[in-house]
């Protein structure tokens, strides 16, 4: 079976993000890592790959900076890697996003596709269905269990509102899963240096026929005026006595 | 101009998102309508029709997930009526919609919206970060603008005339298959968490053992038990208790925060709520950030504790 995973390279979300204050793009420095809701899609595919003895590809759009969150991903197994890297994709929103996905995978060739719901850092969450709209394809969404059937088709739990459905599409499909889907794995250290020699394809939006174009425009950016810290007690072993007399004046007991 | 709003049903019911985009949707035209997924029953159409929908397009998938079936139709729907504004909720098959039909349509989705305006180019308001900024994006060029809108952004409320015609039209072949195969519900107890007036959420740092605490604490307070993704994703509790980015957004006038950091994903889905209080041992954890009372410490003692106290005062 051959997989692709969608992958991004985010900032480090445990650093504060800036905004460039004209365009209003986030800033991404040299050494982004990999979206860890990504890192899930890049196990279940490592997975799928070896009950199938398929292949791992993975596909990025964006600047492709020291590309250790992509180097890392190769480390644990995936065997390859094409990069979107054009500075005219520079903001680019959603749709367009996928479309680039979509012609870079189709160009590749592909079984499955694998992507997350949503990034950490933009969350607009309908990448995975653009893309699967664009490539034809059936899109099992919010997959919280992937499963290869004995005829090759996919099966997943995928999550509702009220529980769980199982869903099952022959391929090609698309599946979006959700974080704790699976246990991703760690590089050791033959997978680094295995990844050294792996393929790394950077192509632009010209290489697949693209021409970026803005449907939306950031008319401003202000800061949300925050909640206010209250009170911070460190507990003596009286803490709930606080939280009691709290509880008393807002009324709710 | 028309707008439209998106809803999925259960058992012959709309989606709670449903009849707070059609409150909105009336402050933003007098000609309102809804496309939804399944059939609605006829409580389900006049509750529709209660909140403005003057008109109601169904369509059944069947055993289909119905986001392809329901994308071509809107598709078609949009080119008959040319609405201004289609609104989709944050639910599956929401989202699921509004991505193919935006490919289709070639048209952006603008998502996490806590407001819209009409007053000129459409204009979408979201907040970013975590809540810490808020953007104002419009959509450009012609076509309808596709927003996909944050849950509660909007209170619901009744208006309109209060009847509505309901069409029924075919799910259009797509020659894209995806079978649902089994439907489980998994049924919580104890008061709904989107609208209990007390949350009681947990983290990581309750433990998988000591999750039981929060039903607990819950229990002697009437409140509803919610959890961090982490939580979800560990499977200590159901999807449905997760609050977050994915997830539910509550805002109750008390929120209790138990072992949780207060990561972005979570703050988005409980920031709104009327007083936050917080336990954690790390002092450094974000969610002090916005408590009202933080209380640095063990939650296996502070909860137990305090469920001590409140049964006592009872």
């Amino acid at each position: 079976m051959q997989i692709a995973v969608c992958v991004k390279q985010i900032p480090d979300p445990a650093t504060p993000y800036e905004l460039d204050p004209e365009t209003h793009f986030v800033v991404r420095p040299e050494d982004q890592i990999m979206d860890e809701t990504d890192t899930y899609g890049v196990e279940v595919a490592l997975q799928l790959a070896e009950t199938t003895e398929g292949t791992v590809t993975l596909f990025s759009m964006g600047p492709t900076g020291t590309q250790q969150g992509i180097r890392r991903a190769l480390a644990t197994g995936a065997d390859k890697a094409v990069i979107v890297d054009d500075p005219a994709l520079k903001g680019s929103d959603a749709l367009t996003t996928a479309k680039v996905l979509a012609a870079a995978i189709a160009r590749e060739g592909f079984d499955l596709v694998i992507t997350g719901t949503e990034s950490t850092d933009g969350y607009t969450g309908v990448v995975p269905q653009q893309l699967a709209e664009l490539l034809n394809i059936p899109s099992l969404t919010f997959a919280k269990r992937v499963d290869v059937t004995e005829d090759g088709s996919v099966r997943i739990e995928r999550q509702t509102t009220a529980g769980y459905d199982v869903v099952e599409a022959s391929t090609p499909a698309l599946i979006s899963v959700t974080s704790g889907v699976v246990e991703p794995r760690y590089p050791n250290f033959k997978g680094i240096m295995a990844a050294k020699k792996k393929p790394v394809d950077t192509v632009t939006a010209a290489d697949l026929g693209i021409s970026p174009s803005a449907n939306q425009t950031i008319r401003s950016v202000e800061p949300v005026a925050s909640r206010e810290a209250g009170e911070l007690v460190v507990d003596d072993g009286t803490g709930f006595e606080r939280i009691v007399a709290l509880l008393e004046e807002t009324k709710v007991i | 101009m028309a707008i439209w709003v998106f809803t999925d049903t259960h058992e012959g019911a709309p989606s709670g998102s449903a009849l707070e985009l059609l409150t909105k949707a009336r402050s933003l035209s007098d000609d309102v309508a809804v496309f939804a997924v399944g059939t609605l029953n006829d409580a389900g159409a006049q509750a529709l029709a209660d909140h403005g929908a003057q008109d109601i397009y169904q369509m059944d998938a069947g055993d289909q997930l119905a986001a392809p079936a329901a994308a071509r139709a809107l598709e078609t729907l949009i080119g008959d009526h040319q609405p201004e504004i289609v609104l989709f909720g944050m639910d599956t098959t929401d989202r699921d919609t509004a991505g193919r039909l935006s490919a289709r349509l070639d048209r952006p989705v603008l998502a996490n919206a806590t407001d819209v305006s009409n007053d000129g180019p459409v204009t979408v308001t979201n907040e970013i970060l975590g809540g810490i900024k808020r953007v104002v994006t419009s959509f450009e060029g012609d076509g309808v603008a596709l927003i996909v809108t944050r849950p509660k952004a909007f209170p619901a409320e009744p208006g309109g005339s209060g009847s509505v015609v309901v069409t029924s039209i075919d799910a259009p072949d797509t020659g894209i298959v995806a079978t649902v195969v089994e439907r489980h519900v998994e049924e919580s107890e104890g008061p709904d968490l989107e609208a209990a007036a007390i949350v009681i959420a947990g983290g990581r740092g309750v433990g998988q053992e000591k999750f039981s605490t929060m039903d607990e604490l819950a229990g002697v307070l009437g409140a509803a038990v919610g959890a961090s993704r982490a939580v979800v994703d560990a499977g200590w509790v159901p999807y449905s208790y997760q609050i977050g980015q994915t997830g539910k957004t509550v805002k109750p006038d008390v929120y209790i925060a138990c072992g949780i950091s207060g990561a972005m994903q979570h703050v988005v889905g409980m920031k709104d709520s009327g007083t936050i209080i917080a336990i954690n041992k790390d002092e450094e954890a974000p969610i002090f950030g916005i408590a009202d009372l933080g209380i640095v410490g063990d939650v296996h003692t502070v909860v137990p504790a305090l469920i001590e106290a409140l049964k006592a005062r009872s």
